[in-house]
């Protein structure tokens, strides 16, 4: 996979995960979410891996994965256009 | 304490520059109902908090609403970039830039600066709820005024997830709501009440 789409895959997990721990917040019973919501962190667990091993790390002070070099400067940052993928078509 | 994670929350990559839509969409960086406004008031109101749930409920969307921030400011650098005198002018632009340039400043989109007073953290955890159902409605109804000030999609994709994001939070602050309702009825009825905090 490239960038992108790694990034992508994360972003819709994470924002997956952002919402179902919402939902538990205030369901803290729901077996269906519990399970949902793991699944959900270790995929994006497993592409978090590869990402930082590609493209440099994801965290401050969190680690997914062993790197020799200080990256976590490279440009771009993700307010910056090109760090950003397209949406397109997608709605 | 809180880590940054170097992404977004909803990718903004915005082609073509508007400053004049910046102008008005900082307003919910710095503005009334703004996103920083936001974050502040449930961070804060989270000491107040006295059931499990609203606590992480206040506690959870207070950090979402960071990342909103970093989305809006994202929007309003994008749509300012590479701008020479003659389209800042013509943009109306040129109101904001002789203060902050081009930076991203919190400020509403008439130009007043970020204030505390957008919001309160009355310790009182009914009240702060209430409060917050309010804001989650104000900051809709902001989305969809913006909304229709544009038809570039690159700046519609984002907005319309911030106001869909608006809409899951009143629920949440909903629900929580209804637990403190069944917390502070409980306490009414009970003098010792001490394991209540346990009780789902």
């Amino acid at each position: 996979m490239d960038r992108d789409s790694i990034l992508k895959r994360l972003t819709v997990l994470d924002f997956l995960a952002v919402d179902l721990q919402l939902y538990l917040d205030s369901h803290p019973d729901c077996t269906d979410t519990i399970k949902k919501y793991n699944e959900v962190v270790s995929e994006a667990d497993g592409l978090r891996e590869q990402y930082e091993n590609l493209f440099g790390p994801l965290f401050s002070y969190r680690s997914y994965s062993k790197r020799d070099e200080f990256n976590w400067t490279d440009d771009p940052w993700p307010w910056e256009n090109s760090f950003n993928f397209e949406i397109g078509g997608e709605s | 304490m809180w880590i940054y994670e170097k992404k977004q929350e909803f990718p903004v990559k915005i082609k073509k520059q508007d400053p004049a839509l910046a102008k008005l969409i900082i307003t919910q960086y710095g503005g009334p109902d703004g996103e920083l406004g936001a974050s502040l008031r449930y961070l804060s109101q989270r000491y107040a908090a006295v059931t499990p749930q609203s606590k992480a409920i206040l506690n959870d969307i207070g950090t979402e609403e960071l990342a909103h921030l970093e989305m809006i400011g994202s929007i309003c650098h994008q749509l300012s970039r590479d701008l020479d005198p003659a389209e800042i002018k013509a943009a109306g632009f040129d109101s904001y830039y002789v203060d902050h340039g081009t930076g991203v400043y919190p400020a509403s989109a008439a130009g007043v600066p970020f204030t505390a007073a957008y919001f309160q953290s009355k310790g009182d955890p009914l009240t702060d709820l209430y409060e917050n159902l309010a804001a989650e409605q104000k900051a809709r109804s902001t989305y969809e005024y913006l909304m229709r000030m544009t038809d570039d999609p690159d700046v519609l994709e984002p907005l319309r997830f911030l106001r869909e994001r608006e809409i899951v939070h009143f629920q949440r602050f909903g629900e929580a709501l209804e637990g403190v309702r069944e917390y502070l009825d409980h306490k009414r009825q009970f003098t010792v009440n001490k394991d209540m905090k346990k009780t789902k």
